[in-house]
């Protein structure tokens, strides 16, 4: 049962984190969306799976695999973001009546 | 249903949705950021296959792809931040 509730919610965290990575308008929201469903949502599915499967080989395995999704996508995602930022990408901004500068495609 | 199964079906239609930004993202930084995100989801999908068929072959699979992934964004991304040249 504890299992079955960490794997719902790993499934909400990847289901919006994808919505967000179509809807949102610039690349510093997208990369946001992006780091929580990468850390949240696989997280929550590999502690799941771990949960389910019980005290063996297989999941001392995907212990080993969360740990190291656990280190590597914050670098990754900081990686990207510094390289946008020195290459001179400016943050996304509202005009003054709501409307939007760059439109969404 | 069982529950990997859908946890795969899940994963593999999300995945599809994000390609979208790959392939009609306005820079290279949004497809790098889309392909990031399928690389984690493709890492999920092989370990929801290796506890379903119970094979531990694929675990090791999943893992070296993580690896593969992690740097080929880190190498992508210092190329695009040196303008794609070799030094500055």
């Amino acid at each position: 049962m504890i299992a079955y509730i960490f794997i719902f919610l790993g499934l909400v965290f990847i289901f919006f984190g994808t919505l967000g990575i179509i809807r949102f308008p610039d690349i510093y929201t997208r990369l946001q969306t992006s780091s929580k469903c990468d850390a949240a949502g696989s997280v929550a599915i590999l502690i799941g799976l771990m949960i389910k499967e019980g005290l063996n080989a297989v999941s001392l395995r995907i212990l080993i695999i969360l740990l190291f999704l656990l280190l590597t996508n914050p670098v990754a995602t900081h990686a990207i973001a510094r390289s946008a930022a020195i290459r001179g990408i400016k943050p996304w901004r509202k005009v003054n009546n709501g409307e939007r500068k760059d439109r969404l495609r | 249903m069982n529950i990997i199964t859908l946890i795969i079906t899940v994963i593999a239609i999300t995945a599809s949705l994000a390609l979208y930004r790959v392939i009609l993202g306005p820079t290279p930084w949004d497809r790098l950021i889309a392909v990031n995100l399928i690389s984690s989801k493709v890492v999920i999908i092989m370990v929801a296959t290796a506890v379903f068929y119970k094979r531990s072959i694929y675990m090791d699979v999943a893992l070296v792809y993580a690896v593969i992934g992690f740097v080929s964004i880190i190498a992508i991304s210092k190329f695009l931040e040196r303008k794609g040249t070799k030094k500055e």
